[in-house]
């Protein structure tokens, strides 16, 4: 078995596969406080993100549009990830998985247990789905910020 | 490597797989099986070696030098315009001009031709099925001038809607912009028949080559067109150089679009006056190199015979389709009764970027995308598809390879056990 072979083993896991079938909070929400855009336009991922903040917490996100499968399982993850979480911590963790996935971590500071978004860093061995991975977060930060152009990775 | 199996058709052909260095590399720890030669097909050892000795034995400026090897150089450079003129029959090597692609020569055509002609509700009729580099040059020229794009609607079986194009013909038609071969979806177009009915409104035409030339034989003066413009890197030769065939009574009234040494005749403050064509077209040092690579591919594959190219891609397109309609919830996109070797397909619950990532891991080189053609896409309301294309060197092993790794991408995504959702 080749380098490649393991490196596609790494990335598409089964929990890439079950997002992916089956994306979790893959819904618009009527309520929320905060929504963004998201387009790749060269390969033609698209979504919106929504989230309801309240009190600086993040109560509700989903999202909906289309993508390859690591898009559209980064944007089921994360939503999953950042429900219930301050606003403050959501905005760190959009920091650490874009260097995660972008292997840009900096190695002297603490590690963090990334949980099951931990799947996504074998994206780094695909340099040209990287963008792919980062959408959704990208578009989590530009609701969070109130950015209103829409967001591209590639 | 896997010998393929042998058919008349592909024996003979697969010797030359031979001539291309790089088809011997592995990649990815597997046999290469490159299926990407609508963006750009591998050089055989000619080539590569041609444009080595110009560098070794030939380098020089043309055009200008007094000594041996400016003159030598230029021979070399003329000769490659006259292998051109033989290779697409056009009447006079005056009426070859080297450009960077194909790219280059439309966006010649668009301001050279387009931009002191066309007038506020001139028409240029184009087709939903274009390369993005045949809409945004005379998107571009419709800024300047007031000119308005016309577009050819496409049918489902991606063929041009030919009772649609009858009907946007008229006499505001200005230009017919239309590919010889879409690079997406494999349909041949009419060019010659579109030709004909376009000339009878009084409308030119420029007919886009880039997937045709490598792969059929191609006679302008048969065709009756105005303007062909191809790219050398898709017909087995180095990047950065193409042609632009033009009509030489057109080219003669047709002004300078870029401006620069070796196009001119005289430079004065007060005035300056311009080489005829094909210099005029040419500012600058060209790609000499590139030209001389581009003659040594059109020698290569007239040695390897245009017709046998064509019958054997025929022949594995016959054998390509079939292999993918047979696949369980492989739908191919684009099925119009004349194509060329392209292979445009989705596989249910698979995104082309994934299916592209998965088949590379097994050595198998596709393209995944939009294609350049976004207008074509949005037509079928789809992202994009995945794309494999032919070359003379393709054999059924490798779209054996194809079909083995689609497989592949069906069982790891369990697309075969569950209906799963479509993203």
């Amino acid at each position: 078995m080749s380098d490649m072979q393991d490196s596609l083993r790494e990335l598409y896991q089964e929990v890439i596969f079950d997002h992916n079938r089956n994306p979790r909070n893959y819904r618009p929400l009527p309520a929320a406080s905060h929504h963004a855009d998201g387009h790749n336009p060269l390969c033609g991922d698209q979504l919106t993100v929504y989230l309801q903040v309240e009190d600086d917490i993040v109560r509700e996100a989903s999202f909906v549009g289309h993508g390859c499968a690591i898009s559209t399982a980064s944007a089921s993850l994360m939503t999953e990830a950042v429900k219930g979480k301050p606003v403050a911590e959501v905005e760190a963790l959009f920091r650490d998985v874009h260097a995660l996935l972008t292997g840009t971590r900096d190695e002297a500071a603490p590690a963090r247990d990334f949980g099951k978004l931990q799947v996504l860093a074998g994206v780094k061995e695909f340099p040209v789905r990287v963008k792919c991975a980062t959408l959704a977060w990208h578009t989590l930060h530009n609701a969070l910020t109130g950015a209103h152009e829409t967001a591209h990775t590639e | 490597m896997n010998a393929p199996r042998d058919t008349v058709l592909n024996a003979p052909l697969l010797a030359h797989a031979a001539d291309f260095p790089i088809l011997a590399r592995p990649v990815n720890g597997r046999r290469l099986a490159y299926l990407d030669n609508g963006a750009t097909t591998q050089k055989p050892k000619a080539v590569i070696e041609a444009e080595a000795r110009f560098y070794r034995e030939s380098n020089a400026n043309i055009h200008r030098g007094v000594h041996w090897l400016s003159q030598h150089a230029t021979a070399l450079y003329d000769d490659a315009r006259a292998t051109v003129q033989r290779f697409i029959n056009a009447a006079s090597a005056d009426e070859i001009v080297f450009t960077r692609g194909t790219t280059e020569a439309i966006n010649l055509v668009a301001q050279s031709w387009g931009r002191p002609r066309l007038t506020a509700g001139d028409e240029i009729l184009l087709s939903t099925m274009e390369h993005h580099s045949n809409i945004v040059p005379w998107q571009l020229v419709c800024e300047q001038t007031g000119a308005v794009l016309k577009v050819i609607p496409v049918q489902d079986d991606g063929e041009l809607d030919m009772a649609a194009f009858e009907g946007l013909l008229g006499e505001r038609t200005r230009l017919l912009a239309i590919t010889h071969v879409s690079n997406a979806l494999g349909t041949v177009n009419p060019v010659a028949e579109m030709t004909r009915r376009a000339h009878e409104v009084g409308a030119l035409v420029l007919v886009d080559g880039a997937q045709a030339v490598a792969h059929q034989a191609v006679d302008v003066q048969a065709i009756g067109c105005d303007f062909y413009a191809f790219s050398g890197h898709k017909l087995y030769a180095p990047t950065g150089i193409g042609a632009l065939y033009g009509r030489a009574e057109l080219l003669r009234r047709m002004p300078p679009w870029q401006g620069g040494g070796d196009m001119i005749r005289t430079v004065a403050f007060d005035k300056t006056t311009f080489a005829p064509p094909p210099q005029r077209f040419e500012a600058g040092t060209p790609n000499i190199a590139g030209a001389i690579g581009l003659a040594a591919a059109i020698d290569y594959v007239s040695g390897v015979g245009m017709d046998r190219i064509h019958a054997h891609e025929q022949a594995l397109l016959d054998y390509g389709t079939r292999a993918l309609q047979d696949i369980p919830g492989v739908r191919l996109v684009g099925t119009a009764r004349d194509k060329a070797g392209i292979l445009s397909f989705l596989v249910e619950g698979i995104h082309p970027h994934d299916l592209g990532t998965i088949l590379d891991a097994e050595g198998v080189a596709i393209r995944a995308g939009h294609h350049c053609a976004m207008p074509l896409m949005t037509r079928f309301g789809i992202p994009g598809t995945a794309r494999a294309s032919l070359a003379l060197y393709n054999g059924e092993a490798d779209l054996d390879a194809l079909v083995a790794a689609i497989h592949k991408a069906q069982e790891l995504f369990g697309s075969r056990r569950s209906a799963g959702r479509r993203p």
